[in-house]
């Protein structure tokens, strides 16, 4: 009988009796043919065949209950038998669920941040013919708008390409002020994307005709709903950014946020608008880099022809210009600050996912020696089973039945638990002045990968104990008392699954070491600079409307005035906060060079606008030299403050003070100062050298308020923020302590530290669970030997050294092939945590003591048992 | 020792009915048995149901309606391939039986 029939009879069981009545019925009436040929009378050929078949209700019933030993009926009642099973024993049960809640719950969690990070497209059409054209060398990801134009109008390989930036500037309406982020993006940008309007239109690229043509703005939904009221006639009217006048076009629908995975900007303008008017603006700037340029391959092509195609643009632009004689082009996918943050990202979270797999792996393991020590305790049962005439199948699917309730159970718990670590995780925004929401709420996929982990590891594990059934030979069991003699044969597997998580729980150990003493080191590395005590004040000045001479003049007050409040030691201005968002960069020129293409130059070096001040307050030494005056001001000499890494590279020493460069500008600056080496962009970054500007020479809007004091904040924030309302009232300042601010910069190494910590915690966790169950069965195996090994006078040493020697050398050896490991890995981790080296006494002995105390833990009860072992009462017992 | 029960050897009985009859129903198995033993064996009816119920779930025969020789619609049944197999091994059992038995009784 097909198995479809067996189901379809459980479910139609008085059909199955009315095919049972209708043969017997057939057998009957034939009988009765033949008797009645045989010469009985009717009645009487009736009656004997009736009579023959006894009870037939009986016989109906016996086989319709076979029928349903094999059906839905039964797998039901395994499951509650199952059911029943596991809550008879409470301690096997926690043990594995927790086991699996812990693999399977780091699973999704890993891979729902991998999912949203790297698998899930931008939401948008055809979202996988979207590219970022990138430089060939990796880290430098933006183009110069005529460069773009360029490649725009020259390549044969793309439907259309746009170019977008994104900034931060004051909207202002008749009754309220928002600092806000916004996209700065070529006309033909929504076109491309293929997204309509959710209310008005979108601008095109015949919108746009030169430098502020374009007064145009697209609202993001949410900035419509919050600040507009959803109201639609909002379409139309004026409002102010950086106090120009734009008209509010159209609203962009809910589900758009950009082409920027974790940005949800609040509006949209034509990038031929500038808001920040003055000066040069770099869409004629070919050598100033800062757009990202986003493609839609033509259907058909590859990225590979693709990159083709733009390489030979771009040689043939470096032929024309000599700016461009570096251009080179890349394709990357699109969504995380092109690959400025895509790359280290992808394989960081690759790397974790490996980790995190790895723990699944130890999970099973774990799950599958507690389930083979559970079904050999219960092998006498089996035996018993078996002998009375239970099948081997049933015997199986009894124990398969097992594993599979506490693999979905656990498999749904931790799905659980790793939705409410994930919704956590959605709310959270890592830093608060950028607009950054990171959604890794579980998608159907998320789901998917779960179950199969979860029924993947419940047969995984049910497949040990069935090889276990199959081999029960139930009369031997019952004679030697269940301590089978396959017991070490089997071990041997099982020793080596131990030994491989011990050596990857010491991997996770050691690494998470490694980080945490590279965070530790990143705290109290040379910065070039005390945050302690700083408080930023930061703003942009062209949001409060000043340009030109008002912002020198308005700088000047603040200064001044600031330093004024009792309590501050020292105050300053820089133009870019170093180690906050990244400043530029340029290149630098010796003195007497006249053809300023980029092999000519001597080094390139990271810029900054300082007041007089600045050094004293952030905290920076100068070496040699002088601090820049007031008088240090447009109409004055160009000078400079270089640091010792500049001076040393350009001039061979670091008193260079009185020597002279040229900058990106073409014109000679004079070294009026040496200060010491920091750090600029990154903690793990290559040193950069540094030269600082007084800001009248270098000007920019961007201004960062460094207070030095000794008051906590708390006090010196509500007169900072009065002293500066007196000024403008309607600047908007963000206020943090400097400490606060280089949370952005140590934010990958915390995250690497975390979730290295986290998988070390649950890599020990299953490690001491493994080690724990390994010792305690083989104890309880053996106790009747050393009850009798006790009672012929063996001493507890001698006890301890044949019950726990098995354990204890896996642990060790497992965890000198971790370290191993361990120390290959965190050469990879170099990278990304700050001077994090496994070669540091600190960190070995830390792992040696972590794994001893892991060692100790796990085999403390197992020996506390085996030596409280009592011969006389354990051979009554037995 | 080989598995040996009286329920065996109905099993027997009936498997090797069907592979020397092909296609047989329920009656025409009952008939057949009594015929081949010379009246000796009688197989009731009551057992037979259940027994032929339980070797079709085991996959040994299987099992189809069909119009007898008198135009009636019976339950027909025939062998399978692990039908067969099962055949040749309650055989060998059988016989290793009927040697045990044999050799008890010249004792006796």
């Amino acid at each position: 009988m097909s198995v479809f029939r067996r189901i379809v009879n459980t479910f139609t069981r008085s059909k199955l009796h009315q095919e049972i009545d209708a043969e017997i019925q057939a057998h009957v009436e034939m009988r009765i043919v033949d008797n009645i040929a045989a010469g009985m009378s009717p009645e009487e050929a009736r009656r004997n065949a009736l009579l023959r078949f006894g009870n037939r209700t009986v016989m109906r019933e016996r086989m319709t209950a076979m029928d349903a030993a094999t059906s839905f009926d039964a797998f039901w009642r395994d499951l509650r038998y199952a059911a029943r099973q596991l809550r008879r024993s409470p301690a096997f049960t926690a043990a594995a669920l927790i086991t699996l809640i812990l693999g399977i719950g780091a699973n999704i969690v890993v891979f729902s941040v991998l999912n949203a990070l790297v698998l899930r497209p931008l939401d948008v059409p055809q979202p996988a013919a979207l590219y970022n054209v990138v430089h060939k060398t990796p880290g430098n990801d933006n183009q110069s708008y005529p460069d773009y134009v360029d490649f725009k109008n020259q390549n044969s390989t793309f439907s259309d390409m746009a170019a977008y930036r994104i900034e931060n500037g004051g909207l202002s309406t008749r009754d309220a002020a928002y600092k806000c982020w916004y996209y700065r993006v070529s006309g033909n940008y929504f076109d491309m994307l293929g997204v309509q309007p959710a209310q008005g239109r979108f601008f095109h690229s015949s919108d746009e005709h030169g430098p502020n043509s374009a007064p145009y703005i697209i609202l993001s939904h949410n900035f419509w709903r919050w600040h507009f009221d959803s109201d639609p006639r909002v379409i139309g009217t004026t409002v102010d950014i950086n106090k120009h006048p734009f008209t509010v076009m159209g609203v962009a629908p809910a589900a758009f946020h950009g082409t920027e995975l974790f940005l949800w900007p609040d509006f949209w303008m034509p990038v031929v608008n500038n808001p920040d008017d003055e000066g040069t603006d770099f869409l004629s700037w070919r050598g100033s880099h800062n757009l990202w340029i986003l493609g839609k391959l033509n259907p058909g092509v590859t990225p590979l022809q693709a990159t083709d195609n733009l390489n030979a643009i771009a040689r043939q632009l470096a032929r024309q210009n000599p700016v461009d004689e570096d251009l080179s082009a890349r394709l990357v996918k699109p969504g995380l600050m092109a690959d400025m943050f895509g790359g280290p990202a992808r394989s960081f979270l690759a790397g974790i996912m490996v980790l995190a797999f790895l723990v699944l792996l130890a999970a099973c393991a774990n799950l599958a020696s507690l389930f083979a020590a559970r079904t050999a305790d219960r092998s006498r049962e089996l035996a018993i089973r078996l002998a009375i005439g239970s099948s081997r199948w049933n015997a199986f699917r009894q124990l398969l039945a097992e594993a599979m309730l506490i693999s979905v159970l656990g498999g749904a718990l931790g799905t659980l638990f790793s939705s409410v670590l994930l919704n956590t995780l959605t709310r959270w925004q890592p830093f608060p002045q950028f607009p950054i929401h990171v959604t890794v709420t579980p998608d159907p996929k998320v789901y998917f990968v779960a179950l199969v982990l979860s029924i993947g590891s419940g047969i995984l594990c049910g497949l040990i104990p069935a090889r276990q059934v199959w081999a029960t030979d139930s009369a031997q069991v019952m004679k030697s008392g269940g301590a089978g003699t396959f017991l070490f044969r089997r071990l041997a597997l099982r020793d080596l699954l131990l030994g491989v998580q011990i050596a990857l729980c010491t991997l996770l150990v050691t690494s998470s070491f490694v980080a945490l003493r590279g965070m530790q080191h990143s705290l109290h590395a040379p910065l070039g600079f005390q945050p302690q005590g700083v408080l930023l004040a930061e703003t942009d000045l062209h949001m409060g409307g000043h340009f030109g001479a008002s912002v020198t003049q308005i700088r000047k007050r603040m200064v001044e005035e600031v330093g004024r409040i009792p309590g501050v030691a020292s105050v300053g201005i820089i133009d870019e906060t170093p180690l906050g968002t990244g400043g530029s960069s340029s290149l630098v020129y010796r003195e007497g060079t006249t053809d300023f293409r980029p092999s000519n130059s001597a080094l390139g070096a990271k810029f900054f606008g300082i007041s007089p001040g600045y050094l004293q307050a952030a905290g920076t030494r100068l070496l040699n030299g002088r601090d820049f005056t007031w008088h240090d001001d447009a109409k004055a000499p160009k000078v400079a403050i270089v640091n010792e890494l500049f001076a040393r590279s350009m001039f061979g020493t670091a008193d260079s003070v009185g020597r002279r460069f040229v900058w990106g500008d073409k014109l000679p600056y004079e070294i009026v100062g040496v200060v010491e080496n920091g750090k600029y962009d990154s903690l793990t970054e290559t040193p950069w050298a540094a030269i600082f500007f007084p800001l009248e020479q270098n000007p920019n809007s961007d201004t960062s308020l460094m207070v030095r004091s000794q008051l906590p904040p708390a006090e010196i924030v509500p007169e900072l923020r009065r002293t500066l309302a007196q000024i403008d009232s309607g600047l908007p300042f963000v206020f943090h302590t400097w400490p606060e601010a280089l949370a952005f910069v140590q934010f990958p190494a915390r995250i690497a530290t975390a979730a290295l910590g986290v998988m070390g915690l649950l890599a020990a966790m299953l490690a001491v669970t493994g080690v724990f169950g390994m010792a305690m069965y083989s104890v309880s195996k053996r106790m009747r030997e050393f009850g009798i090994r006790v009672a012929v006078g063996a001493q507890p040493m001698q006890l301890m050294r044949s019950a726990l020697s098995r354990p204890v050398i896996l642990l060790l050896s497992g965890s000198v092939a971790g370290l191993v490991l361990g120390v290959i890995a965190g050469q990879l981790l170099a990278q990304i945590v700050y001077q994090a080296t496994p070669r540091d006494p600190l960190v070995l002995g830390g792992v040696l003591i972590t794994m001893a105390l892991l060692g100790l833990a796990a085999t403390w009860i197992p020996a506390q048992r085996a030596l409280g072992v009592h011969p006389a009462r354990l051979l009554r017992e037995e | 020792m080989a598995r040996n029960d009286l329920q065996g050897t109905l099993d027997l009985l009936v498997l090797k009915t069907l592979s020397q009859m092909g296609e047989l129903h329920g009656y025409g198995i009952v008939l057949h048995i009594q015929r081949a033993s010379e009246e000796l064996l009688c197989v009731e009816e009551g057992s037979l149901y259940p027994a032929l119920h339980r070797m079709e779930m085991s996959g040994w025969i299987r099992s189809e309606w069909k119009v007898t020789d008198t135009n009636r619609k019976a339950k027909f049944y025939r062998l399978t391939p692990a039908g067969q197999r099962e055949l040749q091994s309650a055989e060998k059992s059988f016989e290793q039986l009927v040697k045990g038995i044999r050799a008890i009784l010249r004792y006796a």
